[in-house]
């Protein structure tokens, strides 16, 4: 029997507007089954039922009148990194335990707009810093593959959720790789937009010339239509661009064949896992089969991105996180000595470790004398590494590769050794230095564990990629294998 | 004794006179409840972004053409990182390596009528911080951010001042500037005009500069005067008595008119400036300054030379008069409504006019006489129907009601008496009444004449006619 809980999002948005059933029972449905594995997975910081029930009743009224677009009554996660109005949005940190959000951030607003249902806010890393979701003040979130193992992050918790199928989709937030390598974690589908494409109003800062909002869906047509309702200009975000938003979904069927897709040859280096490589090349063979071109092609400055990200980010975070001081909102020390005393102690209170880790490598790269010879060269780097991928673009449509160099990890296996854990992100902080638009699809197993395959498009090209996706997605079936015990 | 040369540099933040903040919606107006202009981006929350209020670029670009710099046509955010609580996001958003304004310059006119230039090495863009407050809050510090994210221009001159007069000529060109260019109301008791002042000492002819200190708190051009002079003093104090000046903040206290440290400018804080990634370069055209240029107002300069070349005035009457656009824009209204006389009217705009407007501690705009009602009083002096001095008189009735000078006139029956014969008669009287001062007079006492002047005016309750009066003494007296 086809419960409500397998069906894609485009589905279960065509079986609204065909009152098959009543966003209503979807969002109970829903609430339900996240009050049953919730307390095991941890992907839920906040669940938030009765204002959840309240919009579907109004997204029914909207449906029987026949009002509005495809996202009418569809519910959804969103990370805890967008700001709700009168919901608790926590950031995954105890700096933010107690932050009820007076307004909502753009990219809420807009899907409210559409119709679309908050089911509840997603655990993640704390202030998105991390890549196995281990870092929350909330505690670390499970892979539903594999209780013992990490969803990654860090959008963990948006991805344990769609994963698990207590939503049919969820925002996430991507600075260096943390919607597409949870998404290649757990067998998703996870989608970064262009820089600029999707409004930051109302998304908590971490690296703001890096962050941006995408989504975490069983398929790329999910995406597409998320993305349609997320993305355009907003004149509350400066980096925001103002260019057209194309029918996302109209795109998706396009044919495949005469595709140019370059191979990063740096992506298959001996960081990449045996296994993983093997299911990777075996993607890309199907795209051949579809009428695909494999061009090799290489980006010299890639393995850069790395230090480069490690330096960019943070700098940027500790100027971002300079604002949680005790004073206005957030947490606050009890009975605090002085002014000095209120800052040192809610702040060395309020964050994790990983967080002061970076900001005091942040204050670093930023400080006099140090400047020039890190932050400085380190945006020049950037300049290289944007420019390998322009020259690339050149002479192919889209570049492939793996997402993550492993599959899931062991919760605790790499949580004291920051380095390595950092080096997850190999291969998915390039297109975050460069601003480019990318997407992790499922493409096999290892075991139980799934394995992504990551598509990197050129700026503003979502629709080619969503489309790339789509074709391989129309010929495999990894994107719809429910884990164990979730069926 | 050696010689000691003065060395002084302004830094002038001019808040802009724009309705809303320079990165968000909210209003400007002073003098609100606390908190009641502090939205969410000015109280820094999670998640709000800066968005660049156009007119505060305009302003910038006005001041920019109006001193003769040049304009960045690519100029930078940058984040100026320190943690204080009246600075929400624990960075101030400033502009560092590229500001929108570079390499100006600006003429000062000194007492005693030499001009001066002043290098402007830059002027900048940036939000100002909240305000603290430390008295009525118990062991407390109150803080409130109405002020969070105005705009400010900040003005930095080069160090060309060499006297605290020249300073504050500066000072005052800039005020007068930007207020005729309507960037901002220089009002400084609601700090929307600050000056900091950094002033060193020199050896007289060495080139290199002597440390620097910085004075703060300087919201009258008397104190910055006082504050810099007794800055020097002490610097070359410490210098003669062997020791050497540590480079710092130091604080203008204006009741005991002495300045004191502050905090060493050497552990100062260091801001780790980095372009604002939230915020684009601000990417001006050739189009946009033309646009901007085109809307200049007649500079005070451009004026005050109108005036002495159009109405042959003095170079300082016409600075006097120039010092505020409205000044001037009385002033001009005074002389065509006079059709000339310009002179006449700018000692009267100049000394009792401006002295009873300071006396009412008004500005000229709210003036009790305007200058249709004063070009009726100064008419009578043209055409002799009063003298200058009666007209005083009848321009103190006239400041307490609103009628015109005539009806004055007429009421108290002052016109001028210009008869010969009848003031003839009156010199014979004050002649024969004083027969001792006639003869002390006749023998030589000459300042005795100023005696008769004034009882001649006596007698004549003021009317005479002054001129006439002393014609007609001069021949009397001396038989």
């Amino acid at each position: 029997m086809t419960e409500l809980h397998h069906h894609t999002l485009a589905e279960l948005a065509a079986g609204l507007r065909a009152r098959r059933f009543s966003s209503v029972e979807l969002v109970t449905h829903f609430l339900a089954r996240i009050e049953r594995s919730n307390p095991e997975l941890n992907a839920f910081i906040t669940v938030t039922a009765e204002e959840a029930l309240r919009a579907a009743e109004a997204a029914d009224k909207r449906l029987v009148a026949g009002e509005g677009g495809p996202l009418v009554g569809v519910p959804i996660a969103h990370k805890d990194i967008f700001c709700t109005d009168g919901v608790l949005t926590t950031c995954g940190s105890r700096m933010l335990s107690n932050f009820v959000s007076p307004y909502d951030a753009t990219v809420v607003e807009r899907l409210a707009r559409a119709g679309v249902v908050t089911l509840g806010k997603a655990n993640m890393d704390e202030f998105a810093m991390g890549s196995s979701n281990e870092t929350s003040w909330y505690g670390p979130v499970k892979n539903p593959w594999d209780p013992k193992k990490v969803p990654g992050g860090s959008s963990g918790g948006s991805a344990a959720a769609v994963a698990a199928r207590l939503a049919p989709a969820a925002t996430g937030t991507d600075t260096g790789g943390s919607i597409r390598q949870p998404a290649a974690l757990t067998g998703l589908t996870g989608l970064k937009p262009t820089y600029g494409r999707v409004s930051r109003y109302g998304m908590i800062a971490f690296a703001s010339s890096l962050d941006q909002a995408g989504t975490l869906t069983y398929t790329a047509e999910d995406a597409a239509l998320l993305l349609g309702a997320m993305a355009g200009f907003d004149e509350r975000d400066s980096t925001s661009v103002d260019t057209p938003v194309p029918d996302y979904a109209a795109a998706l069927d396009q044919p495949l064949a005469g595709l140019k897709i370059g191979v990063l040859k740096e992506f298959f280096d001996k960081g990449l896992e045996e296994s993983s490589a093997t299911l990777v090349r075996e993607a890309l063979a199907q795209y051949e089969r579809l009428g695909a071109t494999l061009i090799e092609v290489s980006l010299p400055s890639l393995p850069l991105s790395v230090p480069t990200y490690y330096v960019v980010a943070p700098a940027e975070c500790s100027s971002n996180l300079s604002r949680f001081d005790g004073v206005r909102f957030g947490y606050r020390c009890e009975n605090p000595a002085d002014l000095l005393d209120m800052y040192t102690r809610s702040r060395g209170e309020g964050f994790g470790a990983e967080v002061k880790r970076r900001i005091m490598t942040g204050t670093y790269v930023l400080s006099a004398g140090y400047y020039d010879a890190y932050y400085l060269k380190a945006q020049k780097v950037r300049r290289l590494i944007a420019d390998d991928f322009v020259r690339a673009f050149a002479r192919v449509d889209v570049l492939m590769g793996p997402t993550s160099p492993t599959p899931a990890f062991d919760i605790g296996a790499k949580v004291d050794d920051p380095i390595t854990m950092y080096l997850n992100d190999i291969y998915t902080i390039g297109a975050n230095l460069a601003g480019l638009p990318a997407v992790s699809i499922p493409c096999g197993f290892v075991g139980q564990l799934p394995v992504g395959l990551q598509i990197i498009g050129p700026h503003f090209a979502e629709a080619k990629l969503l489309n790339v996706a789509h074709g391989y997605q129309r010929e495999t079936d990894w994107h719809k294998r429910i884990p164990r015990g979730y069926e | 004794m050696s010689s000691w040369e003065t060395v002084i540099g302004l830094e002038i933040h001019a808040q802009l006179a724009t309705k809303s903040k320079i990165f968000s919606s909210s209003a400007t107006a002073y003098g609100a409840p606390p908190n009641a202009q502090a939205n969410l981006v000015d109280l820094g929350y999670p998640g709000v972004l800066p968005v660049l209020n156009r007119e505060a670029v305009r302003m910038a670009v006005k001041f920019g053409l109006a001193v003769d710099a040049t304009i960045s046509r690519r100029s930078v955010f940058a984040r100026k990182n320190y943690f204080y609580p009246d600075l929400p996001k624990g960075y101030q958003i400033s502009q560092y390596e590229k500001p929108i304004v570079e390499k100006g310059r600006l003429e000062i006119v000194l007492e005693d009528g030499s001009r001066k230039t002043i290098g402007i090495t830059r002027a900048h863009l940036e939000e100002d911080a909240g305000k603290s407050l430390h008295e009525d809050f118990q062991g407390l510090s109150g803080i409130d951010l109405n002020r969070a994210g105005t705009p400010l221009l900040e003005i930095v001159s080069e160090p060309d001042m060499r006297s605290a007069k020249e300073a504050v000529a500066y000072m005052k060109k800039i005020h007068t500037l930007v207020r005729y260019l309507e960037i901002c109301d220089g009002n400084m008791q609601e700090g929307s005009f600050r000056c900091d002042a950094n002033v060193s000492v020199r050896p007289a002819g060495q080139e290199k500069f002597g440390t620097r200190c910085e004075i703060k708190n300087l919201n009258s051009f008397r104190f910055i005067e006082r504050a810099i002079n007794y800055e020097v003093a002490r610097q070359i104090d410490v210098l003669e008595s062997g020791g050497t000046i540590r480079q710092e903040t130091r604080l203008y206290d204006p009741d005991k008119g002495e300045t004191r440290s502050l905090r060493s400018k050497e552990e100062a804080n260091d801001y780790r400036y980095f372009p604002d990634p939230d915020l684009l370069p601000v990417a001006l055209d050739d189009e946009f300054i033309e646009s901007v240029r085109g809307t200049l107002p007649e500079l005070p300069d451009e004026k005050a030379a109108r005036y002495v070349e159009k109405f042959g005035l003095s170079d300082y009457d016409a600075g006097v008069l120039t010092a505020s656009r409205e000044m001037g824009d009385y002033y001009e209204a005074v002389v065509a409504k006079l059709g000339g006389h310009e002179k006449l009217a700018a000692n009267w705009v100049m000394g009792e006019l401006s002295a009873a407007l300071n006396k009412e501690g008004v500005e000229i705009t709210a003036s009790r006489i305007d200058p249709t009602r004063l070009a009726g009083l100064l008419a009578r002096i043209v055409d002799e129907t009063i003298s200058g001095k009666i007209a005083k008189d009848v321009f103190e009735q006239m400041w307490s009601d609103d009628k015109d000078a005539d009806a004055i006139i007429e009421a108290k029956g002052l016109k001028q008496i210009t008869d010969t014969s009848a003031i003839e008669k009156v010199v014979d009287d004050v002649m024969a009444a004083n027969p001792k001062q006639l003869a002390e007079y006749r023998s030589g006492k000459d300042k005795l004449f100023g005696f008769f002047v004034g009882q001649v005016m006596k007698a004549t309750g003021g009317k005479a006619n002054p001129a006439q009066v002393n014609e007609i003494l001069k021949k009397r007296l001396t038989g």
